[in-house]
C-alpha cells in the first residue's frame, strides 16, 4: 500500500490575470518517483515550484487550494517557508552550483541553518556526496571550485547539495535536459537508487525518461492535470485522448 | 562589386583616420604633460611642502590632502552606495519608488561637479556648520561618487546569474543569507573595480572641493576633520590662476599635474589588474 508524502488539493495558480494551473489534485507517494510530463508551457515547472513555494517571490502570484507535506498545509499562515524549502529539495534544469568549492556547495544548506557543528557538516557532506554517487570522483579535490566539474558531475553535485538537508522530497525540474546521454543515464539510475530514501517528483520533457524511471506519471496540459496514473497504465492504456496524442507524438 | 569594394576601403580608411586622430590627441597630451612636468619631478618634490610663496618646494601637503579627501569620501560613499544598490535590486518596493529613485540617481550622475561644490557649501559648510574642512570636502565628494557607485553596484549584482539565488533560496536560505553568502561575493570583483575607478575620478575633482575643503596654501598637514586641506587638483588651479610668479609656478603646476595623472593611471591600472585576475578565477 502506498502512502502519500506530498500532494495538492484543488490547487489554482495565477500570475497576474493569467491562470497557469487549474484545480490540480496530484499526489506523490513515499519512496516512489512521480513524473510530470506535458508540452512546453503547460505549467509543469510552475506546478513543481508550488511544492517548495519557489513561486512565492514572483510578483502578482496568487494561489488558492492547498499543498500538503505529510498532512501539513505548507501554504498555511505562519508556515516557516525556509524550513519547508530545506525539507523539499530542488534541482534545476541547468546545473547551478555556487561559485564556491565542492565542499562548500554541499555544506551550504547546513551552514545557513547555523545549528550544525563543523564535524557534523563534514560527515553530512561526505554522506551526501556518496548518496549522489559523486564521492569517488571528488574526494581528493573537495576544496576545488565546483565550476571545474563536468556538467553531469555538477548536476550530481546539485543533487548532493539538496540531499545534505535530508529532505523528505526531492523536486527535479528537467534535470537532464542540459546533459549528454551518458550523464543522463547516470542521473536516471541515481534517481532509482535514491527513491528508497526520498520521494521524488520529476518534471521531464522526455516522455521516454518518465517511462524508464517513474512509478507514477501525470500528464499536464494547458495547466490542467489531464491524467494521473501508474506509469505503465498511462503509457499503455491512456484514458484521455489528449494523453494518447501527446504520448504518440501527435503534438509536443 | 568594385563599387562595394571601394566603399569598403573608404570605410576602413575613415576608421583608421579617426583612430589616429583620437589616439594622436592622447599621445600628444601625455607627452606634453610629461615634458613640462618631468623637469620639476624629484623625490623632494613629492615629500616637501611648498616654500617661498609656492615658487619652490614640493606638493607633499596637497598629495596627503588628496589622499585623505579621497579615502574619507570612499568611506562615506561605499557602504551607503552598496547598501542602496542592494535595496534597489532586492528589496525595492513599491516599484514606482524604485523607478523614481533610478531617475534621481541617473540625474545626479549627470550634474556638473561645480553644482555639487555649491551644494556642499550650502549644506555641509554653512547649514551643518562643518566649515571649509576635510569633512565637508569628503562628504561632498562622497555625494558626487554615490550615483556612480550605486549604478555600478547594481550592474554588478544584476550580472550574477539568477540561478545562484534560486539555488540558495531553494536550499532554505533567507533573502539576506542569499545576498550576503552568494550574490554579494559573486558580485564583489565588479563592485570593487567600479569603486576603484570612482576613486580615480574623485581624486581628480577640483570643483566640489573648491568651496568646501581646499585651501590655497597650508604649511602643515591637517590635524583633524575640521581643518582645511590642500589637494592636488586645486593646487594646480591655484598655481595657474593666483600665482604671482608664473615663471616658477607654471612648471610646478605641470609637475603636480603629472603626479596626479600618474596617480589616476595607477589607480585605474590596479582596477584593471584586479578585474582581469578575478575574471580568470571566475568560471560562469
Amino acid at each position: 500500500m502506498v502512502e502519500r508524502q506530498i500532494w495538492t488539493s484543488n490547487l489554482n495558480l495565477w500570475f497576474g490575470k493569467n491562470q497557469i494551473l487549474h484545480n490540480i489534485n496530484l499526489e506523490a507517494y513515499k519512496n516512489h518517483i512521480t513524473a510530470i510530463i506535458g508540452p512546453s508551457g503547460c505549467g509543469k515547472s510552475t506546478l513543481l515550484r508550488c511544492f517548495n513555494r519557489m513561486n512565492d517571490p514572483i510578483p502578482f502570484m496568487e494561489l488558492t487550494g492547498k499543498v500538503y507535506l505529510d498532512g501539513k498545509d505548507i501554504y498555511a499562515p505562519k508556515t516557516d517557508v525556509y524550513a519547508v524549502r530545506a525539507s523539499v529539495g530542488m534541482v534545476f534544469q541547468k546545473p547551478n552550483p555556487f561559485p564556491k568549492s565542492i565542499y562548500n556547495n554541499v555544506a551550504y544548506g547546513l551552514q545557513i541553518q547555523g545549528k550544525y557543528s563543523k564535524s557534523e557538516i563534514k560527515d553530512r557532506v561526505e554522506e551526501s556526496l556518496k548518496a549522489a554517487w559523486l564521492w569517488d570522483e571528488v574526494k581528493d579535490r573537495l576544496h576545488h571550485s565546483a565550476m571545474s566539474l563536468s556538467g553531469g558531475q555538477q548536476q550530481r553535485l546539485c543533487i548532493a547539495r539538496a540531499l545534505a538537508n535530508k529532505p523528505k522530497v526531492l523536486l527535479l525540474d528537467e534535470p537532464t535536459s542540459a546533459l549528454d546521454p551518458q550523464s543522463t543515464a547516470k542521473i536516471e539510475e541515481l534517481c532509482l537508487a535514491l527513491k528508497n530514501s526520498v520521494t521524488i517528483l520529476i518534471v521531464t520533457h522526455n516522455v521516454a525518461q518518465a517511462g524508464r524511471i517513474a512509478d507514477y506519471t501525470a500528464f499536464l496540459y494547458l495547466g490542467e492535470l489531464v491524467e494521473f496514473e501508474k506509469t505503465e497504465q498511462l503509457f499503455t492504456v491512456p484514458k484521455d485522448k489528449r494523453t494518447e496524442a501527446y504520448l504518440t507524438g501527435v503534438f509536443g | 562589386m568594385n563599387r562595394r569594394k571601394g566603399k569598403n576601403t573608404f570605410w576602413i580608411m575613415m576608421m583608421t583616420l579617426m583612430l589616429i586622430i583620437t589616439a594622436g590627441f592622447l599621445v600628444v597630451f601625455i607627452v606634453r604633460i610629461i615634458s613640462l612636468g618631468a623637469p620639476v619631478l624629484s623625490w623632494k618634490f613629492i615629500v616637501e611642502p611648498p616654500r617661498e610663496a609656492m615658487t619652490e618646494g614640493g606638493i607633499f601637503p596637497a598629495l596627503i590632502g588628496t589622499f585623505l579627501l579621497t579615502a574619507l569620501a570612499m568611506i562615506f560613499a561605499l557602504p551607503s552606495g552598496i547598501f542602496t544598490a542592494i535595496w534597489l535590486t532586492h528589496y525595492g518596493k513599491p516599484q514606482w519608488l524604485v523607478n523614481i529613485l533610478h531617475i534621481i540617481i541617473n540625474t545626479m550622475a549627470g550634474i556638473p561637479s561645480i553644482i555639487f561644490g555649491l551644494f556642499g557649501m550650502a549644506i555641509f559648510v554653512n547649514l551643518l556648520g562643518f566649515k571649509v574642512s576635510l569633512l565637508s570636502g569628503s562628504l561632498t565628494l562622497a555625494i558626487l561618487a554615490l550615483p556612480v557607485i550605486i549604478n555600478n553596484t547594481e550592474q554588478a549584482i544584476h550580472s550574477v546569474p539568477a540561478d545562484f539565488s534560486e539555488a540558495s533560496l531553494a536550499l532554505g536560505a533567507t533573502t539576506r543569507q542569499t545576498i550576503s553568502k552568494v550574490v554579494f561575493p559573486a558580485a564583489l570583483p565588479n563592485i570593487l573595480t567600479g569603486a576603484i575607478i570612482s576613486v580615480g575620478r574623485v581624486a581628480g575633482e577640483t570643483a566640489p572641493i573648491m568651496f568646501t575643503a581646499a585651501t590655497f596654501y597650508s604649511r602643515s598637514l591637517p590635524h583633524s576633520l575640521q581643518d582645511e586641506v590642500m589637494a592636488l587638483p586645486y593646487h594646480i588651479y591655484a598655481l595657474m590662476t593666483e600665482g604671482t610668479h608664473p615663471e616658477s609656478q607654471v612648471p610646478i603646476a605641470y609637475g603636480t599635474a603629472l603626479v596626479l595623472l600618474i596617480l589616476v593611471i595607477l589607480i585605474d591600472a590596479t582596477a584593471i589588474i584586479i578585474r582581469s585576475y578575478m575574471r580568470k578565477k571566475r568560471q560562469w
